[in-house]
Order: structure tokens, then sequence, then C-alpha cells
């Protein structure tokens, strides 16, 4: 496998990041980057960890990095999570250094205590914090819950200033998508299962309506959801499929929408085939709705969807 | 009458599934089964996800029906666990119709 960091890759121009990578020879990955000078969304670091977790550490070779990129990979972990020696010693940290390094979470308990200790890393606002511990916690726990990822799921997080806004990465190197949702329904594509597993009620552990007793299949539209409104960046990549939802201009309605096709995306069916999943997602602190508002406009939106679709099966009335 | 402190079980943020699905099993499906009423505190508790309420309470629906929530009562939910509750009960029911 190959994968190249460039200059820059954040949610908004991150498509040539993933459409550079190689996932051809899976036994050892190759990392190289910008001589220059590299800044990337968290998401980015995420997927180089979790392949580089998903290879043996003799199998790793990756290119000396420029002094200014190898103070952020170290500060972000990256070269100690894949063993890779560095010469340099990280003598200060920022000054708030309100980021999450890259972290592997492969049990239950261990994000139960990583969520309780990362909201004080990032110097949240209570309500900020409600939105964040949210979306890690779903998240994560789909990953631990259907992705079968050996090295679990792998995230990091970062405040940027600039912007006011935090920027979170998830991946993983388990089952993908499809194969998770293919369980319970029909989908031909990696980008029809990504469609199906971003719409409220449907789980891949079940073909009915309302899911199991322990999964509702509404994890993944909160998330997309919670971006929706606070008009933010997502995306989610699972095999050669992509799905990134645009952030709306302030004109727009914050209306919510089941089908993830019928928000302002843009969506790719011919990526390298990831295997696993990755998640990012931006929420601008500025415009974060308070979480409990951002809940009224989630409970019309996932009951009625469930309910369309119960009609969609309805029996009807033959005229002849 | 069965009293469950849910802070005391899931913490101020209440996510972990698998502490709800004990507390469901272990819980509150004896206790109906005995015709015990429940109460659900969730003093204390800043926020919950819908998976971990979910987890908690959907099975209750879908085995007793709508009527089960005349036998359970969620005591001191701040807004955003209320807004919760409500949606997972409100799809639980629209869903199992």
């Amino acid at each position: 496998m190959r994968i190249h960091i460039p200059n820059s890759a954040f949610l908004g121009n991150i498509d040539p990041f993933i459409r550079g990578f190689d996932p051809s020879s899976p036994e050892a990955l190759e990392i190289t980057a910008n001589d220059k000078w590299t800044s990337v969304h968290p998401v980015a670091l995420s997927m180089i960890a979790a392949l580089g977790l998903a290879v043996k550490p003799d199998r790793i070779r990756c290119q000396r990095f420029e002094a200014r990129s190898v103070h952020y990979f170290v500060r972000m972990g990256l070269l100690k999570m894949l063993n890779i020696s560095s010469d340099m010693v990280i003598q200060e940290h920022e000054p708030a250094g309100r980021f999450i390094p890259l972290t592997q979470i492969r049990a239950s308990a261990e994000l139960t205590r990583f969520i309780t200790e990362m909201i004080p890393l990032l110097h949240l606002e209570p309500e900020q914090a409600k939105t964040l511990g949210y979306i890690v916690s779903e998240l994560v726990r789909n990953v631990l819950e259907h992705a079968e990822a050996p090295s679990g799921a792998v995230l990091c997080a970062q405040y940027y200033k600039k912007s006011n806004s935090i920027r979170i990465g998830i991946a993983d190197t388990g089952c993908g998508i499809k194969a998770t949702i293919t369980r319970a329904h029909r989908a031909g594509t990696d980008l029809e299962a990504i469609r199906l597993a971003l719409m409220p009620g449907i789980t891949g552990t079940t073909p009915k309506e309302g899911g199991t007793e322990q999964n509702a299949g509404a994890g993944l539209f909160f998330i997309k959801s919670i971006a929706s409104v606070n008009r933010d960046f997502f995306i989610i990549y699972s095999g050669s499929g992509f799905y990134k939802l645009l952030k709306k201009s302030p004109a727009r309605s914050r209306r919510l929408k089941a089908d993830p096709f019928a928000d302002r995306h843009s969506a790719g069916a011919d990526m390298p085939s990831w295997k696993g999943t990755v998640v990012g997602v931006d929420i601008t602190l500025d415009q974060t709705e308070e979480f409990s508002l951002l809940l009224d406009a989630i409970r019309d939106t996932y009951s009625s969807a469930v309910r369309e679709r119960r009609k969609e099966r309805y029996k009807r009335p033959r005229f002849t | 009458m069965k009293r469950i402190e849910i802070r005391v079980h899931a913490g101020a943020f209440a996510e972990n599934k698998d502490i709800a699905r004990d507390l469901r099993l272990k819980e509150l499906i004896p206790s109906l089964e005995k015709n015990e009423d429940i109460v659900l505190d969730f003093e204390g508790v800043e926020a919950a996800t819908q998976s971990f309420i979910h987890a908690l309470i959907s099975d209750l629906l879908r085995k007793y029906g709508g009527d089960v929530l005349d036998r359970v009562e969620f005591k001191s939910c701040n807004d955003t666990v209320k807004k919760i509750i409500t949606i997972v009960v409100d799809y639980m029911q629209e869903g199992t119709a």
C-alpha cells in the first residue's frame, strides 16, 4: 500500500488525497509526504495509523519528513503508533495543547474511559463537549460492534483556532460498510451501502424497521444530522464508496433529510478500495447549535422517515 | 417499585450500550415480569446517546407495547436526556406499530 501526505488535505479538499491512496500489496505500507510542509485533517492521520497497524512494523517504509511536518506527526502520535523512530525531541507543546493524539480503542470500557478523559484536553464548553462526546461514542461503538477490525478504531482530533472548529477523524481496517449492511439489506455497491447506512432505521443487524434490541440503525444518521444542522463537513469512505456532506450556506434551510443523497453532497463509487471504514467530521464551534436543539430537528426527521418507509411497504388496493 | 440510578451505572455521559443491555436484561425485564413498576432515575446524567437509550428501553416497548410506559417512570431528566428518550420512544412506536 502507498499513501502520500499532501500539502493540504481537509474535508473540503480531501478527495485527491483519497484518490492517491494505493491499496495494492496490503502486506506493506509506504508513507510519503510533501517535501516542504503538510497540514492535514485528523482523518488523514487516522487513516495512515490504521493502515500502519494492519501491517507488520518492519513492513512500514516511511520517508524522512521535513522538520515542520515531523513536529506535527510526532505531536499527534503518528510515529509512535507506527513504531517509526524520529530524532526529533519535542520541547514545547502548543500553549493550550488542544488536540487529542492518535488513540487506538479496541474495547467498550476503553471507549468510556477515553470519552471521560478527552473532554478536558480540548477545553470545550459543556454543550460543545456533549456534541463531541456523542460523535466519538457513536462512531467508535459502530467500529467495535460491526467492523470486526482486529486493530479496533483509530482516532484523533484537533482544535483549529483560526476556524474555531474541532476536526475529528476515525478509521478502521475492518470488514467495511457493505459487508455489514448486506447482512440484512440489498446493496450492489459500496456507495449504495453507505447510502443505506446513513438512513435512519437501517442496520445490518436486521431487515426489520426499528432495529434490534441493541441496534436502532441511527448512529450514522445522527452524526450526519449534527454536521448538517451545524452546516459542517462530514465524510464517510468505505470500500470504493465515498460520500461527502457539503457545507450548507446560511441561506439554505436546516431541515434534515433522511436520504443522504437528498442533502447537498458529493459522492464517488470508484475510489481506491479502503478495507474498512473512515469517517471525518468538522464541528465549527461558533455555529454549534445547543445539543438539545439539534435533537428537535433530528426527532422530526427520524420518526417521519420510518413512517414513510413503512408506508412504502403497505399493500395497495387494486383498482380495475 | 424498582429504582435504578443511571449515573451510578453509566456515569454522567450515558453511552456504554453494554451497561444499558445489562440493566435491561438483569434489572428491567425481570422487574416487569414480576409486575414491578420501575423508576429510571437520571439525576446527574448530563447527556445520553440514542444508542444507549435504545439499548436500555427499546426492547421493553417491543415486548410489552406502548403500555409499558405506564409502568416505567423517567425521573430527573434534563432537556437533552428527555429529548433522546422521546426520540427513541416515538421511533419504537412508529417502527413497531
